[in-house]
This record gives structure tokens, C-alpha cells and sequence, in this order.
């Protein structure tokens, strides 16, 4: 056979060897949590929160966690989309300049790249100082640290990728660089925003090792900013550590619920991102 | 006969020099645009016909490693001076670039922007404007009954006449085209000709072009452009029957290019 179609043959094995073991570990994962947590997963898992019985798991549900989730990774998506807006377009040569932006963007890669117990034990230490200890607020304060980095790099790079042609076009009209920015540069970065936001919220709502110090666990729903709460991975964690099969096979429905949401997540963001796709001037 | 006294001077340059980083684009350029005409900068490619055009009102800023020195008055008075407003400034010149760039909006946006962005936001006004310039570009017929479409589904051609639009949206007092046909089909560039004519009534046109038919049927005033120098500049008639440079002599004859 000719060298260069056996080439493109091993290749082409390669990269389909690749993909499958991508998907197929997607396969084994859900597949994993529907086969365990299926028969969990009841209305009152919806409905209710954790009962005592066993060691905390067996009775009543994990409201308390679907929502402690929520709660904690929302307001800390909201949070670090805020920030990170802002640091984006600082880092943009309009504002500041090429070799400070370049500092920045390095010490960005490398919080990325910080593990996330990290963020816990750091936010933990400066709740302690203050006097709150664990709750829902150092929760949200870690979640928004760890997004930080992710959704800033990500709004950056988008905006970076806009031409100058189209920003020409915007001053030609006697926009102010503010306005240049905030109307024209970001519309035409919002899909590329929308992932970078996806991505973080994503991490954020399945991240356990910040939260466990900061949120702490509970079994009700925390009534306020300084309450301990639960989520779905500090849930998970418990109940599978749990000794009772029973109890940890609701760990696998646990599982099942955030798999669940953060599916929903991904399929909003992608309408919305095609939504203003559309507007992209190419 | 138009008497020298009677052309006010909108646009002039004074020593002008511009580099990207070591490279010498613009050497010591002095040229005098004037009022209400079609001035026409030709001159082969690369020889800095974009970058003097973008000097007027100082979108080269945007560019990290551009130098400029000289001075560029515009109804008398040094843009680069640190008094001047530069967005208020860069709002009197209109700009249609090469290859189309509308805003990432509808349509209807492309045009509002600038008028939204400089104090107009009463919705009727609003409405009438858009209307208004969308008409004045030749592109209102088309597009009325799909304002809120995105305007990158236009065709190029189109895409061009909204700009337009909403350059002359913020009612400036020049208008930069920098080849503003060279990317459209034969139709949409004589669509933008006589767009150009016509907006040579109200206001001052500099036109960049490479193409030499169109500046001898366009242009007022030239001004021949050869390696970042000024050759030779002055009414149409002039430069393009009785060049006074040989080197404008050869490149009108196609000599050089
Ligand atoms: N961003 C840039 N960085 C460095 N050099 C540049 C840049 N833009 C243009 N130049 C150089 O400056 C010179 C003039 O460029 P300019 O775009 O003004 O020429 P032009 O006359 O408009 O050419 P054309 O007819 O091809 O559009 C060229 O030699 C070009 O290589
Ligand atoms: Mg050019």
C-alpha cells in the first residue's frame, strides 16, 4: 500500500480511537448513574430535605442540596461575570498597556490553574478572621474566586479577537472608548462570553473541594447569607461515604440530578449563544 | 472657472510623517483638501493611501506601533492637539473602509448607534432618522420590511450602504472612503459612485482609490501619492491632462503602477 494512505489510515484510527474513549466514558459515567441512582430517585429526593435515620442520607431528600447549589453557584457566577468583565476590558490595549496586560493574563493562568481546595482553605482562613465561619457567603466568595480566572480568560480572549476594522468603525462615529467597548466590541464577544460563562458556572456548581470548607453541610435549606448549606458535590460526598449501600446508592441519584443540570445549562447557553451568533460580523 | 480664493481648505497636513515601527510610510506630506469637493488620493499599492486617510482623524491611535509627527488641521485646527475632544472630532468624519464592517446589530441599529450614542433616543425621531438616512443611501427600498434583521445577512453591496448610512447619520462634514468598492460587484460600485456624487453637494469627500477611471470620473481634486510622498497634487483636470511630474505623467499612462 502507499505510504501516505496508510498514513492517513493510522490517523484516521487515531483520532476515531480518541473520540471514543471520550464518549464512551460519557456512556459509562451516565450510564453508571442512572443504573445506581435510578431507584433513588423519587419525588421526595425533589421535595425534601435530608432526614436523619442512618448517618445522614437514608430519609427525606436533597432539596436542601439542589438548592444550597443553586444558591452558592449562581450568585458566584453572577459575581465573577461582574469582575471579570471588568478586568477583561481592562486588559484590552485601548485601556492598559500590552506588557501589563500580559502580567495579568499570566497570573490569571496561573489562579486557573490553582486547585480549588485552595480557594476553600484561603477563604475559609479570612471568614475565620472576620468571625462568620462556615456559610452560604464564604461559599458564593470561593465559587467566585475559582470562576474568576475561567470566565475572564474567556471574555478576553473573545474580546481580543475582535478586529480593529469593526472598532475603527465604531469610533469613526464618535464613539468614546467606553462605548466602543460596552455596545460594539461586546456584542460582537457575546458568544464567545456566553461559553467563558458556561465554563464557569459549570465548574462552580460541581466543584466540592471549595465549598467544603466554606459552605460547610447542613440538612435544611440556609435561611440566610450566614448559614452552613449543602450541595449536590458536598451531598454526593457524604452519602457515598456513607457505609449503607442504600444510602449510597442515593449518592448515584444525587449524581444523576447535577448531571442533569449542568446539561440544562449547557443547552441554554448554546441557544443563547446561536441567538447572537447571528449578529457577528464576520 | 473656479478662482483659487473662492476654495476654502477643510483638511491640510503639515509635515506630515507617520512610521510602523522602523518602516518610514508618510515622509514629510503636505497636501491641502478642500471644501465640498471630491478630493481623490491615488497612488500604487502600498504606498500609504490607507494610512494618511485613517490620519485624519486618528483612528492610527487605535494601532500599537505607529509614530506620528507633524500637524493635520481640520477647519484650522491641530487634531492632535491635547484640547481636542477626538470622539467630537472623529464624529465630523465618516468613514467607509474597504471591506464593509457594520456594527453587530440589526440594521435599524447600525444607524440608530450613532444617533443613540449623541443624545437622540426619542423612539419617533429615532424612526424617522433611520428612515431618513437609509433613504439617503439608496438602501431604504430594500431593507424596510426587514429592520431588525441582523445586518451581517446583507450582501456585501448592501452592507456598504449601510454604512454609509450610518456614517452620514451623525451628520458629519467629511466623509473618508478608503476604496469603498473595490470588494462589490460592478452595480453596487456604481451604486456608491453615485452615492459619492452626491454627497460631494453637502460634504467634503476624500476618496482613496487604486482605480484610475474612477478617479478621472469622480474626482474634483487629486492628489498622487508615490511611496509615502506627495508627487503632485491639485484640480483633476490639471494633474490628470497636464501633469506637471514626470512620475505622474508615467503612472496615469499606466507606466508604473
Ligand atoms: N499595521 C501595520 N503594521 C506595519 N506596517 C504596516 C501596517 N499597515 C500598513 N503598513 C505598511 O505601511 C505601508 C503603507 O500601507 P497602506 O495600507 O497605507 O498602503 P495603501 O496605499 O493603502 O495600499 P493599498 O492600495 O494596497 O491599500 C505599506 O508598506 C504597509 O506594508
Ligand atoms: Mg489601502
Amino acid at each position: 500500500m502507499n505510504r501516505r494512505i496508510l498514513e492517513e489510515k493510522i490517523f484516521k484510527i487515531l483520532m476515531l480511537a480518541s473520540v471514543f474513549i471520550v464518549m464512551g466514558s460519557l456512556v459509562i459515567i451516565i450510564g453508571l448513574v442512572v443504573f445506581n441512582g435510578g431507584s433513588s430517585l423519587t419525588i421526595e429526593m425533589f421535595t425534601q430535605t435530608s432526614g436523619g435515620g442512618y448517618y445522614l442520607g437514608r430519609g427525606g431528600g436533597i432539596l436542601n442540596a439542589i438548592l444550597g447549589s443553586l444558591f452558592l453557584a449562581l450568585p458566584a457566577t453572577a459575581l465573577a461575570c461582574l469582575i471579570g468583565l471588568g478586568i477583561a476590558l481592562y486588559l484590552q490595549r485601548e485601556f492598559t498597556h500590552p506588557r501589563i496586560s500580559a502580567f495579568i493574563r499570566l497570573s490569571l493562568d496561573i489562579l486557573w490553574g490553582i486547585p480549588s481546595i485552595v480557594y476553600g482553605i484561603f477563604c475559609l482562613m479570612i471568614m475565620v478572621f472576620i468571625g462568620i465561619g462556615t456559610s452560604l457567603l464564604a461559599g458564593i466568595i470561593a465559587l467566585t474566586l475559582l470562576e474568576i480566572p475561567i470566565i475572564t480568560r474567556y471574555m478576553d480572549e473573545s474580546i481580543k479577537m475582535v478586529s480593529i476594522e469593526l472598532k475603527e468603525g465604531a469610533y469613526s462615529l464618535g464613539s468614546t472608548k467606553f462605548e466602543t467597548a460596552v455596545k460594539v466590541v461586546r456584542r460582537q464577544a457575546l458568544p464567545g462570553i456566553i461559553a467563558g460563562v458556561l465554563l464557569g458556572l459549570g465548574r462552580g456548581i460541581g466543584d466540592a473541594a471549595s465549598i467544603l470548607f466554606t459552605a460547610g453541610f447542613s440538612d435544611r435549606i440556609p435561611g440566610s447569607l450566614f448559614d452552613s448549606t449543602a450541595a449536590l458535590p458536598t451531598m454526593i460526598y457524604h452519602l457515598y461515604a456513607s457505609p449503607y449501600p442504600l444510602v449510597r446508592q442515593r449518592a448515584y441519584a444525587a449524581a444523576f440530578i447535577l448531571v442533569v443540570i449542568v446539561l440544562s445549562i449547557s443547552i441554554v447557553s448554546r441557544a443563547l449563544s446561536k441567538r447572537y451568533t447571528k449578529f457577528v460580523i464576520r | 472657472m473656479i478662482k483659487k480664493s473662492d476654495i476654502h481648505i477643510h483638511i491640510e497636513t503639515k509635515n506630515l510623517n507617520v512610521y510602523y515601527d522602523n518602516n518610514y510610510v508618510l515622509k514629510n506630506v503636505n497636501i491641502e483638501i478642500p471644501t465640498k469637493q471630491l478630493t481623490a488620493i491615488i497612488g500604487p499599492s502600498g504606498c500609504g493611501k490607507t494610512t494618511l486617510l485613517k490620519s485624519f482623524n486618528r483612528l492610527l491611535d487605535l494601532r500599537d506601533n505607529i509614530k506620528t509627527s507633524g500637524e493635520i488641521l481640520v477647519d484650522g485646527e491641530n487634531i492632535f492637539d491635547s484640547r481636542v475632544d477626538v470622539p467630537d472630532m472623529r464624529k465630523k468624519m465618516g468613514l467607509l473602509s474597504q471591506k464593509p464592517y457594520p456594527l453587530p446589530m440589526s440594521i435599524y441599529n447600525n444607524v440608530a448607534y450613532g444617533l443613540r450614542i449623541h443624545g437622540k433616543k426619542n423612539a419617533k425621531e429615532l424612526d424617522s432618522a433611520v428612515k431618513h438616512y437609509l433613504q439617503e443611501a439608496g438602501l431604504w427600498n430594500e431593507v424596510k420590511d426587514r429592520l431588525h434583521d441582523p445586518a451581517s445577512r446583507l450582501s456585501v453591496g448592501q452592507q456598504q450602504r449601510l454604512c454609509l448610512a450610518r456614517a452620514i447619520a451623525v451628520e458629519p462634514e467629511v466623509v473618508l472612503c478608503d476604496e469603498p468598492t473595490s470588494a462589490l460587484d460592478p452595480i453596487a460600485a456604481q451604486q456608491i459612485e453615485k452615492l459619492l456624487l452626491k454627497l460631494k453637494k453637502e460634504y467634503t469627500v476624500v476618496l482613496v482609490t487604486h482605480t484610475l477611471r474612477q478617479a478621472k470620473r469622480l474626482a474634483d481634486h487629486v492628489v498622487f501619492l508615490y511611496f509615502g510622498k506627495v508627487v503632485e497634487q491639485g484640480p483633476a483636470d490639471e494633474v490628470f491632462n497636464n501633469p506637471k511630474d514626470p512620475k505622474t505623467k508615467a503612472y496615469i499612462d499606466g507606466d508604473i503602477s
